[in-house]
């Protein structure tokens, strides 16, 4: 993918808390990366790494009370997302970024049919007619392969099968041609054979419309497959950052490590005893003070409780957040990684 | 693991659970979803056997049938010789405790309401006679059985985490010294850090304790890591049932082979280059199951037969059975209509 260009977007020091009776939740602790345009960057993490609120968080999408986006910087088009007025908030949703969730059945208005759903974007955003929009629905709809397109549209969510209406979100996604796609698990829900489907049509489309992609997982094989970069989140942060080669060949840290290790495979050797990595992730109360993985971790030390380690260059274009140095076999020095060392 | 000695534990022959569709106001019985549709195999005592498919290809319902938490539309299941089936009330709970279910969503087979000691302790309250001091100690040893805190009893469910539920629902499950479990997607609703924690104690638990395990699930690369023997699932019908290096070796049914290529694999240089058969289409409704092979209308490999006459269940070499077309002897080269496939099917449906 083109290096060296301008990202579409960039995070900077991104917080998010979440304010619930039991206290604060600090989901999204200063999480920063960017975009690259035509980029594929999957994120990974366990369900409450805070990998789905980052996202969300970033284009206005969560319901403030609870959320609280407390600080940081999302610039997007010239634009920071974080000080935008609902109505300019609204002009980048669709045109700008595009998002497809998790759960399609969910996500798509039961009562209306899919044309109606398509078309709405198109007559808001793009400023079409009625006409306009129904001929270009039924491009959208052929183009992530439904077949039958123009009868397809009379049809309500109900009476698509499980992968046929995540091809819709896409399609309603893809309306206005946004500059960046966030898609939030979109295979999880779905069978492997339908997965499968799904991700061979995203490739496709990418080769065909050149958007940013940013592709949120917990199925490392999902990544492998189709990211250029990925971002490994872990308790609210990004622990690790790099190049899809990169990081799965040469883990800098631990988390990572480990979790490449639990998954077992379908093909190779067969493992005798599945790696585990003990313990629960952590309920974040409180902004970190320390590495948010040091009590599930088999190379913690004593600076592991002193300070949060912060993201440094382990390679080209790859960081991570962690005090160990894996290439050295010895500690790094607490100063350099502690401080506000942003990559 | 498997000499030819070993003892069949439990055996499942023909089992069919229809679920029937009614119309109109006198609920007239107008078809069937044919969720399992004449299932046989067997589970070798101390073994786990590996039930995989995509969602909606009966599995679970297959699984609950065996245990008789559905009522079977036909068939058999003798557990340790016993036809559960056919068993009357009293001699189906008196087999309960040797059979037990670990559910798949942990947050709803615990009832919220109770301590974990409660919901721990509520088999042995409906099937032992124990003391309340007896059913303590047994119930602390269950704890530390699966790996849960003692000092945790009498909270609720609510206040542990996904993988420490499912260790309740698993105690739960041991408290009457079973001899066979089936665990229904027991680790799909749990993150991929505590997956391999729960199959772990799983498999530490089968050790122990001799357990036969009937492992139900969708996730392809966990039931190779625990399963000995892997039945494929689709649509109501076994399609391949083998040993588990042989399935992922060199699956035989085409949609074995479909299944395991598209399951991704963390490591982007082999991702990158790899060919997936990639199958068009979703799965037909049980409702109205294709005519011929139920597979014919995804199948790469789908010839003029398929269409017509449904393949049998047959065993090609010794422990691989398949339902293909492919490797029939009997159908050959394009059978003519009416030669014997048809016929020996027709038997096997009319005799059941």
């Amino acid at each position: 993918m083109p290096d060296g260009a301008l990202p579409v977007l960039e995070v900077e020091g991104l917080k998010t808390v979440f304010r619930t009776r039991g206290g604060e939740v600090h989901a999204v602790n200063s999480v920063s990366f960017n975009l690259r345009p035509g980029e594929l960057l999957g994120v990974v993490g366990e369900s409450g790494s805070g990998k789905s609120v980052t996202m969300m968080s970033l284009i206005g999408l969560l319901p403030s009370p609870p959320a609280d986006v407390r600080g940081g910087r999302v610039a997007f088009d010239g634009l920071d997302l974080l000080h935008c007025t609902s109505d300019q908030l609204r002009a980048v949703r669709g045109p700008g970024i595009g998002f497809i969730f998790q759960d399609p059945m969910t996500s798509l208005n039961p009562v209306f049919t899919v044309g109606y759903q398509l078309r709405e974007p198109l007559i808001k955003h793009m400023g079409m007619t009625k006409a306009q929009a129904q001929i270009r629905a039924q491009e959208l709809l052929e183009l992530v392969g439904i077949p039958d397109a123009g009868r397809r549209l009379r049809d309500y969510p109900h009476q698509f099968s499980g992968g046929m209406r995540q091809r819709v979100m896409i399609a309603i996604a893809l309306a206005c041609d946004p500059k960046v796609l966030i898609a939030d698990e979109p295979t999880t829900a779905l069978d492997v054979t339908i997965q499968a489907q799904i991700l061979e049509l995203v490739k496709e489309l990418r080769e065909k419309l050149g958007m940013a992609i940013i592709w949120i997982t917990h199925d490392l094989g999902v990544i492998a497959g189709i990211a250029d970069r990925v971002m490994v989140m872990y308790g609210g942060q990004v622990v690790e950052q790099g190049p899809v080669s990169e990081v799965f060949h040469r883990p800098r840290h631990p988390y990572t490590r480990a979790l490449l290790k639990t998954v077992p495979s379908v093909r190779g050797e067969r493992a005798a005893k599945l790696n585990v990595i003990e313990g629960q992730p952590p309920i974040l109360r409180a902004e970190p003070s320390a590495c948010a993985f040091r009590d599930r971790c088999a190379q913690t030390f004593g600076h592991c409780a002193a300070a949060n380690p912060q993201r440094y260059p382990v390679g080209p274009g790859h960081d991570a957040a962690c005090f160990w140095d894996f290439d050295t076999g010895a500690p790094r020095p607490i100063d350099a990684i502690a401080g506000a060392a942003h990559v | 693991m498997f000499d030819a000695a070993q003892k069949p534990l439990i055996e499942v022959s023909g089992l069919k659970m229809y679920f029937p569709i009614t119309a109109g106001v006198f609920r007239r019985h107008v078809g069937d979803v044919k969720a399992v549709d004449n299932v046989s195999f067997t589970i070798f005592e101390g073994e786990t056997l590996g039930l995989v498919g995509e969602s909606g290809c009966g599995k679970s319902t297959c699984g609950r049938a065996i245990l008789r938490l559905y009522e079977p539309t036909a068939g058999a299941v003798r557990i340790d010789g016993t036809d559960v089936i056919a068993a009357s009330a009293d001699t189906l709970r008196q087999m309960r405790p040797k059979m037990q279910m670990v559910f798949q969503d942990p947050q709803a087979s615990l009832n919220p309401r109770m301590t974990v000691a409660a919901i721990i302790g509520e088999p042995l309250d409906e099937h032992t006679k124990l003391s309340k001091a007896e059913k303590l100690a047994k119930i602390y040893a269950l704890m530390d059985q699966v790996g849960l805190n003692r000092d945790f009893a009498n909270r609720y469910p609510h206040e542990f985490s996904g993988g420490q539920r499912q260790r309740i629902g698993i105690a739960r499950a041991l408290a009457l010294n079973p001899r066979f479990i089936v665990c229904d997607e027991p680790i799909a609703a749990l993150d991929v850090s505590i997956q391999a924690q729960v199959v772990n104690l799983l498999e530490e638990l089968q050790d122990r304790l001799g357990l036969t395990y009937l492992f139900i699930s969708h996730d392809l690369s966990m039931v190779r890591h625990i399963a000995d023997r892997v039945a494929v699932m689709y649509l109501g019908q076994i399609v391949e049932l083998a040993p588990r290096d042989a399935i992922y070796a060199e699956p035989l049914h085409p949609y074995t082979q479909a299944l395991l290529s598209a399951v991704p694999e963390p490591d982007p240089d082999t991702e990158r280059t790899r060919r997936r058969v990639v199958l068009t289409g979703d799965v037909p409704s049980p409702a109205n199951p294709p005519k011929g092979c139920n597979f014919c209308t995804r199948c790469p490999k789908a010839m003029a037969i398929c269409h017509q006459i449904e393949p049998t269940f047959q065993e090609i070499t010794p422990g691989r059975f398949v339902s293909c077309h492919l490797y029939e002897q009997t159908a050959g080269q394009a059978a003519a209509p009416g030669a014997s496939p048809e016929h020996i099917q027709k038997t096997i449906q009319q005799g059941e």
